[in-house]
């Protein structure tokens, strides 16, 4: 009974943290429909006039436009990069290989702030500074071991034999690559494509230390914050929690394809 | 398995290898290094001059605004984690032993998704949520409390943490303590050991090296945040990563904010090394 009880107190507590954690979230799309402009409870009345406000200024959708580039040039090359490293992780062993892979996956243990002075300086450094390529390639140093996670999962299922396999049938390793260990990790490399591109849309901090006048949306959303209360804010965040959210729910999808086929009907 | 035969320069290989090698030396590397250069330089008439002299380390270090702020954020951090550890736990150990597989599939899944949402929209609903005429303060008022002032104090800064943090450390406690082997606390229970001495001698021993992981990962990102202190605990004094953005942002003083994000780094490093030392340490008798 005592067993019973406990059980039941704990599962409540789980819904507890769960309130806390999507208390904020669900305020934010409720204030985005709200009219007033310091909400509280009672609500006012249903109003899109924030969305209106937003989808009216030219700023936001230049905004749009410099997140999706950065968003999505960052995804590639990170997956590119993430490829890359997995395959070799996977496939070699070498000298200093724990260096080498520290090095792909230290920057997420590193305070964004920190990698955004160092960004800045060294950009402003080497000349490039407030460009939209330098917040690129910032975010792709910092999702490229995300790609590497993902891909190397999907790489530890596949059979060792598969890509000896092709060789002993004559294919080079360029083409085994091409027809066997690539659309093996087709998947995965959607998947991780995905989520670095959610990552690389929601980072602030990075991008308003490089961006200079180039805003991605998140430094957008930073400025209009740090003036006044700004109801503006909810109705862009509830956009860019859609954006990142079709994207996290697409990697899910692909990654979780390779459960329901078999690995070795799939490579042929 | 027949590997084809090794040449002295395996293009193949390489293609593979090398680029994330450059690119990392390149853009994650060179950057934190010339960052340490930095710290040296002086600036003079507003522009950075490259130079080796002490004076930013000497003017930031001897002052008491620095230590202000680094103990201030030393000790916040420290709290975020003390809390998040602990109201984590009790969810992580509900979701590791007191649910089915397919429930915690579905929660991780779930603490998953605040990651990929905007943290600063997240950070300004709870401005609005807990301001002086908020929700919270006017649910409160129809059972007659309040109004509480929660913004610009240590707690604003606390809920701002942990929403970046809780996710995590209760994804982190539930993956250390869904590998136990159930049978041991079983076993526990059935030679007569009381539920919470149970957990106490026999869940967090064993899930000890994941526990403190999660720690960690809470402490790091509590640390280098800017956004809760800034938004919600009302900066006063600034925690490091405040300072770091006041002092490059008004001023151009970059050395001086290299000068602090070394401090920080240092810190993190010996925090990070504590940390896994006893994450891996031998069990003592006891």
């Amino acid at each position: 009974m005592q067993q019973r009880v406990l059980t039941w107190f704990l599962r409540a507590y789980i819904g507890v943290i769960f309130l806390f954690v999507f208390t904020p979230i669900a305020f934010s799309v409720v204030f985005s429909f709200n009219s007033q402009r310091f909400p509280t409870i009672p609500l006012g009345e249903f109003s899109t006039q924030w969305y209106d406000t937003i989808l009216a200024d030219h700023d936001v959708w230049q905004a749009a436009l410099t997140s999706i580039v950065v968003a999505v040039s960052a995804s590639a090359i990170a997956t590119l990069l993430g490829f890359c490293t997995a395959y070799s992780d996977y496939r070699y062993s070498f000298r200093f290989k724990g260096a080498y892979l520290a090095l792909i996956l230290l920057p997420p243990t590193i305070p964004l702030i920190i990698m955004a002075l160092a960004m800045l300086a060294w950009f402003s450094k080497i000349g490039a500074s407030g460009q939209v390529w330098s917040i690129i390639i910032a975010h792709s140093v910092l999702t490229a071991p995300f790609a590497m996670a993902i891909i190397r999962l999907r790489l530890n299922q596949m059979d060792e034999n598969l890509e000896a396999a092709a060789w002993n049938l004559g294919a080079s390793e360029w083409s085994a690559m091409r027809h066997v260990v690539v659309p093996f990790c087709k998947p995965a490399i959607v998947s991780a494509a995905c989520l670095c591109a959610a990552v690389s849309f929601d980072e602030f901090a990075i991008a308003w230390f490089v961006s200079g006048l180039n805003k991605t949306v998140p430094v957008f959303i930073l400025e209009i914050v740090t003036g006044n209360i700004d109801p503006r804010v909810n109705a862009i965040g509830t956009f860019v929690f859609m954006t990142s959210m079709a994207l996290v729910v697409a990697a899910q999808i692909f990654f979780s394809t390779k459960q329901l086929r078999k690995p070795a009907g799939e490579a042929g | 398995m027949t590997q084809p035969a090794r040449k002295r320069f395996d293009a193949y290989a390489m293609t593979w290898r090398l680029p994330i090698i450059i690119w990392q030396l390149l853009f994650f590397v060179g950057p934190l290094l010339f960052m340490v250069a930095m710290s040296f330089f002086v600036v003079k008439n507003y522009r950075m001059v490259e130079a080796f002299e002490f004076t930013n380390w000497v003017k930031m270090l001897g002052r008491g605004y620095f230590w202000d702020s680094y103990f201030l954020t030393l000790w916040l951090a420290t709290l975020a984690t003390v809390c998040a550890m602990v109201i984590a736990f009790p969810a992580a150990y509900a979701l590791a032993f007191k649910v089915p597989d397919s429930v915690r599939r579905w929660a991780i899944f779930l603490l998953i998704i605040p990651f990929f949402t905007s943290y600063l929209v997240r950070i300004f609903s709870w401005y609005v949520i807990l301001a002086e005429t908020g929700v919270v303060n006017s649910i409160l008022s129809y059972v007659g409390l309040g109004p509480y002032t929660m913004l610009n104090t240590k707690f604003g800064t606390i809920i701002g943490y942990l929403t970046l943090t809780l996710p995590l450390v209760v994804i982190l406690q539930t993956f250390a303590m869904a590998n136990i082997d159930t049978r041991l606390v079983e076993a526990a229970h059935n030679l007569g050991c009381k539920p919470f001495a149970t957990v106490y001698r026999v869940v967090i021993p064993l899930a000890k090296t994941g526990l403190i992981i999660a720690a960690l990962f809470c402490f790091i990102l509590s640390f280098g945040d800017f956004v809760s202190p800034y938004y919600l605990g009302g900066s006063k004094p600034p925690t490091l990563p405040i300072l770091i953005i006041d002092t490059t942002k008004s001023g151009q003083q970059w050395p001086r904010a290299a000068v602090v994000a070394i401090m920080m780094m240092i810190t993190l490093f010996a925090v990070a090394f504590a940390a896994i030392s006893a994450a891996y340490a031998k069990r003592g008798k006891s």
